[in-house]
């Protein structure tokens, strides 16, 4: 591991005035901000991350679950998973965020990932954690060896020539089927960031994944007012029973009335390059009878322009029938 | 010789002793990331090296204090120095075991601030000032904890090195939510591995300690 400076910041604005300065908040950060650690002490151990300074924001007052004015809630960036997974608010209104965190990594992990670190988790993909090989996420302009090699857990969708690489957050699939917002303090002052403008696609610059600037601080994320009456499903398919990354995931937030879905929310995990709303399995599903028709038809609409590797093609069947099934899950329940 | 003598050494070294001087790669790196303590360990003092005002002045090292199992413990580390790699090599305290050191294993789970953590993943530095237990705190050879005293009366083990970070779990997971099956034990206990497939014991041992509470 590099070494680095360790700032344990007074307050908000200094941890942002400490970061301002970074020549980026993307990869290659030569300044982050460190709360659980357990994907960047990960990171800087295997070299892929070598900040210059770490600020240690585990000390903000950034942890508390409150609600909001509207209705809705607000969750500080340093609540820890676990504590967020078992808040009695969250498992009433936002069930499906509760089972998202739930199905994501160890007990262990969960009480030392934070809501913030949980939204700027990095991929997992082999060639994206190995320095020793070409990564164009990693180093810029130096190839994508997964496209022709190791690709069996990667995206089928999001992708492009230069990067196929999964975003691994099962929480941030159920935060963009709750149309969550984040919050960010930067040097420029504070702003609001919709779920959806938040990641960015690879692209030709994989190595940018989100709209963070040098200083920008995530301090919380607020979800709109529970919608009444909503079913909600989180479903994750793995190779293993537990303790896994989503071969395919998704996150159901539904409303029925006179036998039809008033209201759908549908977002993947696992099959994307970030986490995955899909408007097109919405709308074929708002309006219509909840059955098996209508199901088939939404998972369609959703894995439509899905790109297959050599090794992942079945991830798009698989990613279908979770969709159906989460969706079976949520209106028969 | 015999080989199975254990007098037969030159100078009868221990495991930790031979690995900490042997020209090994790993464990140089590990040592060098932390201000070494290994001089006092052969003693099996609790007191740091580091802590006493003689230790060696390693460049960029900051003062922090941990209290582990009940004791304070002031210490100087290089700030890359994980919580686990202090435990072991700074004060010496090597029940809790390096398996993967990415946070896959779960060998290294000990509890800080009474909850269970991966102490691989978070550097020292940033848990200055709190509350560490380890399998040493837990309980002793005369006094077993009931999970340590379980887990040897269901055979939860074969090679033994997981158990301290499956114990320490298992210890946190009776304060956590949790359903009253064995699923929901595995599921619970699913960040910790066990190479050896003693799982079964280990599920049996916890939900024997879970009745008697």
């Amino acid at each position: 591991m590099h070494t680095f400076e360790f700032i344990r910041p007074a307050d908000p604005a200094a941890a942002v005035a400490a970061a301002a300065k970074a020549k980026t908040a993307q990869q290659g950060a030569d300044v982050r901000f460190i709360a659980g650690g357990t994907t960047l002490v990960d990171l800087m151990k295997l070299n892929v991350e070598t900040p210059a300074r770490l600020i240690d924001i585990n000390r903000l007052p950034l942890d508390k679950v409150e609600a909001t004015p509207d209705g809705g809630l607000k969750i500080g960036a340093t609540v820890r998973n676990s504590d967020l997974a078992h808040h009695p608010t969250v498992q009433r209104d936002y069930a499906v965020l509760s089972q998202s965190l739930l199905a994501g990594a160890s007990a262990q992990l969960r009480n030392m990932a934070t809501t913030a670190g949980n939204l700027l988790q990095r991929t997992r993909c082999m060639y994206f954690r190995d320095t020793a090989m070409p990564c164009n996420k990693r180093e810029p302009g130096t190839g994508c060896p997964a496209i022709t090699g190791s690709n069996r857990t990667l995206a089928v969708l999001g992708t492009s020539e230069h990067c196929i690489a999964t975003n691994p957050s099962d929480m941030c699939v159920a935060m963009a089927a709750l149309e969550a917002t984040i919050h960010v303090q930067g040097p420029k002052g504070s702003r609001a960031i919709p779920f959806g403008d938040f990641y960015l696609l690879p692209g030709s610059t994989p190595n940018r994944e989100t709209v963070l600037e040098p200083g920008d601080l995530i301090t919380h994320v607020t979800l709109p007012p529970p919608i009444a009456g909503s079913k909600q499903v989180y479903l994750k398919l793995r190779d293993r029973a537990s303790y896994e990354f989503a071969l395919a995931s998704a996150a159901v937030v539904v409303t029925m009335g006179s036998g039809k879905i008033t209201r759908a929310r549908i977002a993947l995990g696992g099959v994307g390059t970030k986490p995955w709303r899909s408007s097109e399995a919405e709308a074929a599903l708002t309006g219509k009878p909840a059955n098996e028709g209508t199901f088939r038809e939404a998972a369609e609409a959703a894995l439509r322009h899905a790109k297959p590797q050599s090794e992942n093609k079945f991830k798009i069947e698989l990613a279908k029938r979770c969709v159906m099934h989460s969706l079976r899950m949520a209106t028969t329940a | 010789m015999r080989d199975d003598d254990p007098q037969a050494g030159p100078s009868n070294p221990t495991r930790r002793a031979f690995l900490l001087t042997t020209g090994s790669t790993a464990a140089a790196t590990i040592v060098a990331a932390c201000v070494p303590a290994h001089a006092n360990s052969a003693a099996g003092s609790s007191d740091s090296a580091a802590a006493s005002a003689g230790g060696p002045n390693i460049e960029g090292a900051v003062p922090i204090t941990l209290r582990i199992n009940g004791k304070e413990h002031k210490l100087r580390v290089d700030p890359r120095t994980t919580l686990l790699d202090c435990l072991r090599e700074t004060v010496a305290l090597t029940g809790t075991k390096k398996g993967c050191d990415h946070g896959q294993c779960g060998a290294c789970t000990v509890h800080v601030n009474g909850r269970r953590v991966n102490s691989c993943l978070s550097l020292a530095v940033m848990h200055d000032g709190e509350e560490i237990t380890t399998i040493e705190g837990l309980g002793t050879p005369d006094a077993l904890h009931p999970m340590q005293a379980a887990f040897v009366a269901h055979d939860g083990y074969q090679c033994g090195y997981c158990t301290s970070g499956q114990i320490m779990s298992a210890v946190a997971l009776l304060k956590e939510p949790c359903g009253p099956d064995d699923a929901a034990v595995k599921e619970l206990m699913s960040g910790n591995i066990c190479r050896c497939g003693a799982y079964a014991h280990i599920v049996a041992a916890i939900q024997q300690v879970r009745k008697n509470n």
